[in-house]
């Protein structure tokens, strides 16, 4: 059973001076500017469970990248729970854990192991992970060579071989060219159809449509709009279209 | 979440330092013997040569016995407190235990530091020491000075995430190290008084350490070797309890 439970999260950025200096820090000790708390997400309550791939949509800094960030564990939400059951995998940003001075190969191995799998994962998955990446005769030339689609190629094979019981993304499949864009889509399916989650950020509506049963758009780190996919990202893209 | 494999994690980040590191020198490994080396001449022709106030044999191997720990010490804790801020993308977008980051960058150094021990013990064995039954001690006392240096760089690591001057503040310490330790000069001439000083101070009981298995061919005194166990635990366990607090916010700071 796969769960991904959210209760009543909030998280806020406060809007005082960074204390990125003693001294700032020891001046805010004494004399505390007024506090404006920043909201980055506001009381968001969420539950998914085997086979939901939720979509999410919002505008820049509406706070989707900081939910699949308090998801992931990555970011700790200020009031609120998040429970999680299930093995967890997210691809958030684009080759995060990769170095560009290593090769493809090195840094699939690199990443292999960073999320989870063990040495001899690691070395039963290698061939797989390369062959799904479609990069071929480059895994051995520095990433630095790499075109950012190869990168993303990369990346995404890499946390597919998790075989993860909850994938977050974010954004990131936007960047890979149409035919690898529809094996990304058919894999996630794919995992779908295996009961697993899904929760997928973008601004590309077409990959949403594919990919998602629910929805939700944020607006101000506020649940605007849930529901079924259809409805929430058609009702999103009126808004985009109309202006407003 | 998934099960941890911990050991192959750690393992995977200190090869990708070291590869990093090296793959794009000309010398490579040479160069982790060069510093030691070049320290190693200096030292010992000025303390011979200018201020020849020494009456101690060998004096350059007595000094390496200095360098060789301290410069661990100094380059693995600079090393090891940027780690974090250094790797914010992994530490921001990859679930990973972020205890990891910090120690491996340590022990990404302690490979510099097999190479110079491995070259402290060539040039002990060129002046003409034997290798003697105490050596069985080396690696717990190197090991211990490793476990101490992790513990720190767990603190100043996540202290610097919120505080960038930490960066500095390690980097001031490390000077003032340089002296306290008795890298040129011989625990004998600090006077009694002085002691405490450099009785909890591990680095100062590591090269003392050093000095009486490789040079006098003694058994380090138990109550050194006990200070040294006792406090490099300690460190380490308060570096653990300090970056389980302070990692909470880490992608809040980065």
């Amino acid at each position: 059973m796969t769960i991904l439970r959210l209760q009543s999260v909030s998280k806020s950025y406060s809007r005082k001076p960074s204390r990125q200096f003693l001294r700032s820090f020891v001046s805010a000790r004494l004399k505390p500017p007024p506090q404006e708390p920043f909201y980055a997400l506001r009381d968001i309550t969420l539950e998914l469970g085997d086979g939901d791939c939720l979509g999410v949509v919002g505008a820049n800094g509406a706070g989707k990248s900081t939910l699949l960030s308090v998801m992931a564990g990555l970011s700790w939400p200020e009031k609120g729970k998040v429970e999680v059951h299930g093995r967890l995998a997210a691809l958030l940003e684009l080759g995060s854990g990769f170095h560009p001075d290593l090769t493809g190969a090195e840094n699939v191995r690199l990443n292999a192991a960073l999320l989870g799998l063990s040495r001899r994962q690691v070395k039963e998955k290698f061939g797989e992970i390369v062959e799904f990446s479609g990069i071929g005769e480059f895994i051995d030339e520095p990433l630095r060579t790499y075109s950012v689609g190869m990168t993303l190629r990369l990346a995404f094979s890499v946390s597919m071989a998790v075989e993860p019981d909850i994938l977050l993304i974010d954004e990131v499949l936007a960047v890979g060219d149409r035919a690898f864009q529809a094996k990304c889509v058919e894999r996630i399916l794919q995992l779908k159809r295996a009961g697993r989650i899904l929760v997928c950020a973008s601004h590309d509506m077409d990959v949403l449509r594919k990919l998602s049963t629910r929805a939700i758009w944020l607006e101000h780190g506020r649940i605007a709009r849930q529901g079924p996919a259809e409805g929430v990202i058609s009702a999103y893209e009126g808004v985009l279209n109309g202006g407003r | 979440m998934l099960r941890r494999h911990y050991g192959f994690i750690l393992s995977s980040l200190v090869l990708r330092d070291f590869r990093i590191r090296y793959r794009n020198m000309s010398l490579g490994v040479f160069w982790s013997l060069l510093n030691p080396l070049v320290m190693m001449g200096v030292l010992t022709f000025i303390f011979t040569r200018i201020f020849p106030n020494t009456n101690i044999p060998n004096f350059h191997v007595f000094v390496l016995c200095g360098i060789v720990p301290y410069n661990f010490f100094a380059l693995a804790l600079v090393s090891g407190t940027l780690s974090i801020f250094g790797n914010a993308g992994l530490v921001k977008k990859v679930i990973l235990p972020r205890e990891v980051v910090p120690i491996s960058t340590v022990l990404a150094n302690g490979i510099h530091f097999s190479i110079q021990i491995a070259l402290l013990l060539g040039i002990t064995l060129a002046a003409g020491y034997r290798v003697n039954e105490h050596w069985v001690l080396l690696p717990a006392v190197f090991g211990l000075e490793v476990v101490f240096v992790c513990g720190l760089a767990l603190i100043t690591s996540a202290l610097d995430v919120y505080f960038r001057d930490i960066r500095y503040v390690v980097e001031s310490a490390n000077t003032v190290l340089f002296w306290m330790v008795p890298i040129f000069y011989s625990f004998d001439t600090i006077p009694q008084r002085f002691h405490p000083l450099y009785q909890y101070n591990p680095i100062a009981a590591v090269v003392l350490a050093c000095r009486n298995i490789l040079l006098e061919s003694i058994e380090p005194p138990p109550a050194l070797l006990s200070k040294l166990a006792v406090v490099s635990v300690i460190s380490f366990g308060a570096g653990l309890l300090v970056f389980a607090r302070l990692k909470r916010n880490f992608s809040d700071y980065l």
